[in-house]
């Protein structure tokens, strides 16, 4: 793409964020709801500000942060070897399959109170969350990434002498890559709203999702606004930098897929 | 005695609607060294064959034998190319491509890119060693899945229509490389094509195969100087010679013909 084709459409996004923004300051300041409630963009800067500057704000996103990132780390280490395993052995897929299929519509998030019966309150329960919903993406994308190999790189791979841990790591995985980044995105957002709910029945004192359940009872919808432009803001962040570099670093580099607009 | 010995190979393909005969009973022979081409009507089961030697099929019936030993799967002891660009790795570089086989033998990392480096150098493809496969060009691609193939120095190179999907200017140059190659490195090739012309320039011999299911028509031996010029009145007349085999209808009931060789 174009520099001044880039260019265009950042200011596009520019545009479309101040229309939102600008609407809803107008809405805030009208006066048909008391400030309280609905704070204008002002005090909400002020309240994130403030939450920086003290470090509360951070310390509350490094701790969803931490939950989400070593549930997804479980959830890779489990579900892409697994998926693999589907994708290769006719027994895995057919174990492993009805069973996927049978837990991944339940919500995460009805799962919390179960959670917290068997694991308590507190970082075992919210992570357990996050492997429950960033295993199946991954597991899926694995799975179908497996199927997606061309059988051609198996049979040189395999006629170059590679048994099958080396098939494994330097030809499926790498092979699969374009799937398993896509489940990676997938696990992340699913895995980052299903922990705001976690935490907001089962974490106590730090994280994100806590903060927002925890300023409703003293009616601060400052910092509830404010936490929830912290969830966002990283939210999109990691979908921006963290995958679209790893993609740009692996998959777009070695022309497996094409890169995106925008 | 031959290297590869092909032995009475059969081989049946199980398929939802029944069994579908790939090759029938096909034997010959191939000495250390030498350049045979496969040649035969598309689906007669040329790929099929070749499958075979490398270990990707094994037969239903018959055997392949290689330096004496009977093929039961892949090995280090030949390398394949195949039709597909595709076939090379896009998440790894040209040299390393190249340089994947000795990897897997557990040659360190200074000497197998070393020595994927000559490989390149074999193919004319030095200046593009760190480049991936997705901006090198489709005979550059099958240049490198060629160094591929021989860079862990096995004794046989296995190719099934290497140059098919290239445009022929592009292809004229690939076979001649490939002569070249394949008089600096003796090795024993087996290589797949229907382009009359281009197994003419390549082999040492040529063996026709009737239409599906594949048997050994007639084989003949090509006998002409290296390099070889395709606009001579000798070429021309052994590519005429082996076209008349790969087109007259077999005759039935019969043994397939012994060619004793032309020019
Ligand atoms: N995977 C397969 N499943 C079922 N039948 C197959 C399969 N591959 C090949 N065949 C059958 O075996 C026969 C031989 O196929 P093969 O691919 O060996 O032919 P070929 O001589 O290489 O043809 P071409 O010149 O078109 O590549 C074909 O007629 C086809 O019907
Ligand atoms: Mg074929």
């Amino acid at each position: 793409m174009s520099a001044s084709e880039t260019a265009r459409s950042r200011y596009r996004s520019l545009v479309a964020l101040a229309v939102m923004a600008g609407a809803y300051e107008g809405l805030a300041r009208s006066g048909a709801f008391p400030s309280a409630l609905l704070p204008t963009l002002p005090a909400v800067a002020e309240a994130l500000l403030m939450g920086v500057a003290d470090g509360t704000l951070l310390r509350h996103a490094a701790s969803t942060l931490y939950r989400v990132l070593v549930g997804l780390g479980l959830a890779v280490l489990v579900g892409v070897p697994l998926g693999v395993l589907m994708g290769r052995l006719r027994a895995v897929e057919s174990f492993v399959l009805p069973l996927a299929s049978a837990l991944m519509p339940i919500p995460s998030l009805a799962w919390v109170p179960v959670f917290i019966l068997w694991f308590g309150l507190g970082n075992a329960t919210a992570i357990g969350i996050v492997v429950y919903a960033a295993l199946f993406p991954m597991l899926l994308n694995a799975w179908s990434g497996v199927r997606s190999v061309n059988p051609l790189w198996l049979r040189a791979g395999g006629s170059m002498g590679a048994g099958p841990a080396d098939l494994f790591r330097k030809v499926i995985i790498p092979g699969s890559s374009p799937f398993i980044i896509a489940g990676l995105r997938q696990a992340f957002m699913r895995a980052w709203i299903a922990v705001v709910g976690a935490e907001m029945l089962a974490a106590s004192d730090w994280g994100l999702g806590w903060v927002i359940f925890d300023a409703k009872e003293f009616l601060k919808a400052d910092t509830m606004l404010a936490s929830l432009a912290v969830i966002g803001l990283l939210g999109f962040a990691f979908e921006r930098w963290v995958f679209g570099a790893l993609e740009r670093a692996t998959v777009q580099r070695w022309g497996m897929v094409r890169a995106g607009k925008g | 005695m031959p290297y590869i010995e092909v032995y009475e190979v059969s081989h049946a393909y199980d398929t939802p609607s029944g069994r579908v005969a790939g090759v029938v009973g096909v034997s010959f022979g191939i000495e250390p060294s030498e350049f045979l081409c496969l040649v035969g009507p598309s689906g007669c089961g040329k790929s099929t064959l070749l499958n075979i030697i490398a270990g990707f099929l094994s037969p239903t019936s018959g055997e392949v034998r290689i330096g004496g030993r009977v093929v039961t799967g892949q090995g280090l002891d030949r390398g394949v190319v195949f039709q597909d660009f595709a076939q090379l790795f896009p998440w790894r570089t040209a040299l390393r491509n190249v340089a994947f086989g000795l990897e897997m033998k557990g040659v360190p990392k200074n000497e197998r890119e070393e020595i994927a480096m000559e490989q390149l150098k074999l193919v004319k493809l030095e200046k593009f060693a760190h480049a991936y496969p997705h901006h090198l060009s489709g005979g550059m691609q099958q240049r490198v899945a060629i160094a591929r193939a021989l860079a862990y120095n096995p004794g046989v190179l296995l190719m099934d229509e290497p140059f098919a999907a290239l445009d022929a200017l592009t292809r004229d140059d690939m076979q001649r490389l490939l002569s070249d190659v394949w008089r600096k490195t003796h090795k024993t090739v087996v290589y797949v094509t229907h382009n009359v012309a281009e197994a003419v320039f390549l082999a040492d011999r040529v063996l026709v195969m009737t239409p599906h299911p594949g048997r050994v028509k007639t084989e003949i031996a090509i006998r002409l100087p290296r390099p070889r010029d395709p606009l001579s009145i000798e070429f021309l007349d052994c590519q005429k010679e082996l076209l008349r085999h790969l087109v007259e209808p077999t005759p039935i009931g019969k043994d397939a013909p012994r060619n004793g060789g032309i020019a």
